[in-house]
């Protein structure tokens, strides 16, 4: 069900770890639904992300986006990472299946919120950054079933 | 180690090669309807006859109260549905537990959207019934109960007789799903006081699209597929005769080893249950720790998601399964593990290992090494668990 890239990005996930005194973290998701979430950045004083670590909670699809999502934002500046969305980190994993797409989103959405994280440390705004939902299900509706 | 190690037999079960050799004739050759008045239809008739008599004698019933479906679903379907039209004068509330197999609860759903009223009866923490509050349930319009023999998911073995006991007293039906338990357990259905039980032929290493329900004569259940003469009327559609022939000789097989297997499988169980329990920290046996069905063993595993355990022991070539919500597509973990009293994220973190006759102690290692090295793998992946030790230092 996954594509080469996913399982090559669960099976030897890059940046998995913590960045002690990180300039932002940020976690996401929750423990109820299965999938959690969390990102160190470590920012230099240009506003570039010389590290991404992150800790994973979740399926197989959650591992790879948090993976490849770090992949991602190191190197980058700040107002870089912000365009590193869900459809960039699925693109570069070659898809996923329908149901692991809120995955990708949790990926999105934990860069945000570690990037808010720094953001708020150091009383500055990032451009397009909002303050990050504190569960990624929100708003999802429940599907009716029909018999 | 290359080959598979199979631990889902609860999912499935390999087709055993005797229980091949006996459906190979009834394709080309014996290929008649059982039907027809002719000789070739007449050796279609003749094994399924013998397949139905194999099947009543493991129970204690008779050949005419064994009818072929295609499986445990329309069984379980079939039992529900009839049997709340046909006792529907009487009233119109049925008795079921929490921790029934989707065949049973997306059926009793759907009665409930055509006016039945269903009572849903809790478990205790090892998934077995309270007896009590089924006492309580029972109203003058209650028509039926129906309660699995044993789970799927966690394997405990329900009380079926005191249910039955009670079902009886109260001259209400009592129906069991005993697709988990049948062939794997002595069932009687006198003994047990069961006026309808489902089975399957794919979880006793017989061929897949084949099972059968167990009426008890007098029971005023109704045809549920309408066509046709088979089975008395009462389920129309050319029979299944490839699949009923591999049923009959699958349930010889099943019930000639059955006390052999049942030791050789508990001991293997426990072996296994006891390994992880003591050395893997962190985890829970879910299910009864003795009145479990002796193949099935269960554990959650704290701070790790089940749906990544399965893949990466997919990668060493174990086959198993889970109830994180993440395996069946929802975000709601198994309802049996959440009925049981377990957290969400504990739920998530459940591992299903069902063993068969063929598994050996070898294999078993193999498993729990592996599960050891993977559960530390995503330990130290979890955010969860960097937590907890944060909070213990």
């Amino acid at each position: 069900m996954y594509s080469e890239k996913v399982m090559d990005h669960f099976n030897n996930p890059r940046n998995v770890g913590e960045i002690e005194n990180a300039s932002g973290v940020g976690t996401v998701g929750n423990a109820k639904c299965g999938d959690i979430m969390r990102i160190y950045l470590d920012i230099d004083e240009n506003h570039v992300i010389k590290d991404c670590k992150f800790k994973t909670f979740g399926c197989g699809a959650a591992v790879a986006t948090s993976s490849m999502a770090t992949e991602l934002v190191k190197g980058k500046t700040v107002e870089e990472a912000m365009q590193v969305t869900n459809k960039a980190v699925m693109e570069a994993l070659d898809g996923l299946p329908p149901v692991k797409v809120h995955c990708s989103l949790l990926a999105e959405e934990a860069i945000h919120a570690a990037l808010w994280d720094y953001a708020q440390k150091n009383g500055i705004t990032i451009e397009g950054l909002e303050k990050p939902k504190s569960d990624i299900h929100e708003g999802e509706e429940e599907q009716q079933e029909e018999y | 180690m290359n080959k598979i190690i199979y631990l889902d037999n609860a999912a499935t079960t390999k087709t055993a090669k005797e229980v091949v050799d006996a459906m190979l004739p009834y394709f080309a050759e014996n290929y008649g309807n059982a039907s027809s008045i002719y000789g070739l239809g007449a050796a279609s008739k003749k094994v399924m006859n013998e397949s139905r008599e194999v099947i009543a004698e493991s129970l204690g019933a008779a050949p005419q109260e064994i009818y072929f479906t295609a499986g445990g679903s329309e069984s379980d379907n079939w039992a529900l549905i009839a049997a709340a039209e046909a006792y529907e004068s009487k009233g119109r509330h049925i008795i079921t537990s929490k921790i029934e197999h989707h065949a049973i609860l997306h059926t009793c759903d759907y009665l409930k959207k055509r006016g039945f009223e269903i009572t849903y009866i809790d478990v205790d923490e090892n998934g077995i019934l309270k007896l009590d509050e089924l006492k309580r349930a029972i109203r003058s319009d209650t028509i039926l109960i129906s309660v699995m023999f044993a789970n799927n998911e966690i394997g405990t073995v329900q009380p079926i007789k005191e249910i039955g006991e009670i079902a009886k007293e109260h001259g209400i039906l009592f129906h069991t799903d005993a697709v988990q338990a049948y062939g794997h357990l002595p069932i009687n259905v006198d003994e047990y006081h069961i006026d309808m039980l489902s089975a399957s032929a794919h979880k006793i290493n017989g061929p897949k699209g084949i099972g059968f329900l167990y009426i008890r004569k007098g029971v005023k259940i109704r045809s549920f597929i309408h066509g046709g003469q088979q089975e008395r009327s009462r389920r129309a559609g050319t029979e299944n005769i490839p699949g009923i022939a591999g049923y009959g000789a699958a349930v010889k097989r099943a019930m000639a080893s059955l006390e052999e297997r049942i030791k050789r499988e508990t001991e293997l169980r426990d072996y296994l249950i006891e390994r992880i329990s003591k050395e893997i920290p962190y985890c829970r046996l879910n299910g009864d720790r003795t009145k479990r069905l002796p193949n099935n063993v269960n554990f959650s595993f704290q701070f790790v998601e089940g749906e990544s355990l399965l893949i990466m022991l997919d990668m060493k070539g174990i086959c198993a399964s889970s109830g994180s919500a993440c395996t069946s597509g929802s975000l709601d973990p198994s309802h049996v593990l959440l009925a049981i009293g377990l957290p969400h994220e504990i739920a998530h973190g459940s591992l299903r290992l069902t063993l068969s006759e063929e598994n050996t102690k070898e294999e078993i290692d193999y498993t729990v090494e592996s599960i050891k090295e993977i559960v530390t793998k995503l330990r130290q992946m979890s955010p969860l668990y960097e937590d907890f030790i944060k909070k213990q230092q």
